[in-house]
């Protein structure tokens, strides 16, 4: 398995001599869905949003393509992560935009503004989006309505439509299903499964549902304190590693 | 048991509605300050009663509204000149005002930038449009000209602070996502920040159409061209009766931009 992104040493302090991410190291590769696992404030939304640098971290490498992300800035930056798709917790489309034009702002990193402003997308792109827009189950109707008037689960799809866009050789997902009802929660959680295969793109997800992550995820990480403390397959882990993970028991 | 209806009386505890000195305070002085002021600046009961007895007399003076021909195609050019003030002034202003409100937002632009633009935001705000007029009428020349300029400045400095606020309050969520998919900066612009704020900032420009259409009525009176000029003409010539006729055609317009404004608002929504 060759990694698609490799995490070296990575720590990141908000405050300094408070770390939130204490020398992480990780290899991600190959398809599949990676499910990090731990509790609120630990620094997973952290790691994953040093990847794309939506966060600076403070130090440490994050090799992806050939790059070290942590230290690209501007144009080169962009260029990066026009590869790595993202998907939000609370799903972050442009609420007065039409789910078309969520979708396809995917493409704005290869777009120049003039296009976008005039929405002078390349043919195919269109065509793509609009396949996209069936993919990820909804139907063509939906194109033109707006955001705001889509519902958490259909919002959560145009979300992965709009990674999926990008042509993604990673995508980042952060606890894309803690908005969502159990039912819907699980249709996503498949419907990235499904994806990753298809697609052979490694997905991180964030996730607090264990259950969904035991479901779902090839790999599970285990994350405390700002630390890895479980990385391993899904049937591995174990209560122990949960009262470790979580601190206490009762919850079990 | 503190589910339990309460048998004794319970310990002390802290009052459960606090007197905010600080307010309190700030009201008793604002009474008082606006006692002195009223002592210092000599109003009295007598001066306004009197003063109602001159108003009633300068209002009768007033009626019946002149309705000449002469004098209606007098007013019906200094009107139509108002009008075209107003919207020149508003068109260029707001146009202007929306890189100067991106630039002062401080969630877009550099801290010197943002600095800069408010700077220039308060130069054009601290002065009322008609002490601008009176600096463009100065500088170019009696006529239409001096009121587009002074109230394109006017326009800036009030539709550029609002629409930098307007900016500032937008969901910074929606414009993360945009920016993680690679989107330069113009496209985030594009497509992040304006579907945001453009209803807001329509709404704006709008409103300062509807108030250019009041300010252009006055720029005149300096000089500034439109409608003004004959209206302080007429008052300074004790011509009453058309003095009553340019004022209801400044309701008319008025009563009629408030209703188209609120019909193109409800478009843009």
């Amino acid at each position: 398995m060759s990694a698609v992104l490799s995490i070296r040493n990575l720590r990141k302090e908000y405050r300094p001599g408070q770390p939130v991410l204490k020398n992480i190291s990780l290899d991600v590769g190959g398809e599949g869905v990676t499910a990090i696992i731990g509790p609120s404030g630990t620094g997973k939304s952290t790691l994953i949003r040093c990847i794309n640098r939506l966060v600076d971290p403070t130090a440490g490498e994050i090799l992806f393509e050939g790059a070290d992300l942590a230290k690209l800035s501007g144009q080169k930056l962009r260029m990066a992560r026009r590869r790595i798709g993202m998907v939000f917790q609370e799903y972050n489309l442009v609420e007065r935009l039409s789910v078309m034009e969520n979708v396809l702002s995917g493409r704005l990193g290869y777009v120049p503004a003039w296009q976008a402003f005039l929405r002078k997308f390349p043919a195919q792109d269109v065509t793509r989006a609009f396949e996209l827009i069936e993919a990820v189950g909804l139907t063509e109707e939906f194109a033109n309505r707006r955001a705001d008037a889509l519902s958490g689960g259909q919002r959560q799809r145009v979300g992965i439509a709009r990674a999926i866009m990008q042509s993604p050789a990673l995508v980042l997902a952060d606890e894309p299903t803690s908005s969502l009802d159990p039912k819907t929660s699980v249709e996503i959680m498949e419907l990235l499964a499904q994806l990753s295969h298809a697609r052979a793109t490694p997905i991180i997800v964030n996730i607090h549902n264990v259950d969904l992550a035991r479901r779902y995820a090839r790999r599970i990480i285990g994350m405390t304190g700002g630390e890895v403390v479980y990385d391993g397959p899904p049937e591995g882990l174990e209560a122990s590693h949960l009262k470790h993970i979580y601190g206490g028991e009762d919850f079990l | 048991m503190s589910l339990a209806d309460p048998a004794l009386p319970a310990k002390p505890r802290p009052p459960a509605f606090p007197v905010n000195w600080t307010s309190r305070i700030a009201w008793i002085g604002l009474a008082l300050y606006t006692l002195y002021a009223t002592s210092i600046l000599e109003l009295s009961w007598a001066r306004f009663v009197t003063g109602l007895d001159n108003g009633a007399k300068f209002l009768a003076r007033m009626f019946p509204p002149n309705f000449a021909a002469d004098k209606l195609e007098l007013i019906y050019t200094g009107m139509l000149e108002s009008i075209q003030i107003a919207v020149v002034s508003t068109f260029f202003g707001v146009l202007l005002s929306m890189p100067l409100g991106l630039m002062a937002a401080r969630n877009l632009s550099p801290g010197w930038l943002s600095w800069s633009a408010r700077a220039l935001i308060a130069v054009f705000r601290s002065f009322h449009p008609v002490i601008v007029s009176i600096l463009f009428v100065k500088a170019v020349g009696f006529g239409a000209l001096a009121g587009i300029l002074a109230l394109i400045v006017s326009s800036m400095g009030f539709v550029s602070k609002l629409f930098a606020e307007v900016v500032e309050e937008m969901n910074a969520k929606q414009v993360e996502a945009v920016r993680a998919t690679g989107a330069s900066f113009w496209n985030v612009l594009i497509f992040a920040v304006m579907p945001q704020v453009m209803a807001r900032f329509v709404g704006l420009a709008v409103y300062q159409l509807d108030s250019n259409l009041r300010n252009s009525t006055m720029v005149g009176i300096v000089g500034g061209g439109g409608i003004g000029a004959p209206l302080f003409t007429a008052y300074q010539r004790f011509d009453y009766d058309v003095v009553l006729t340019i004022l209801l055609c400044i309701i008319g317009l008025i009563m009629l931009a408030e209703m188209a404004s609120g019909r193109i608002r409800r478009i843009f929504q």
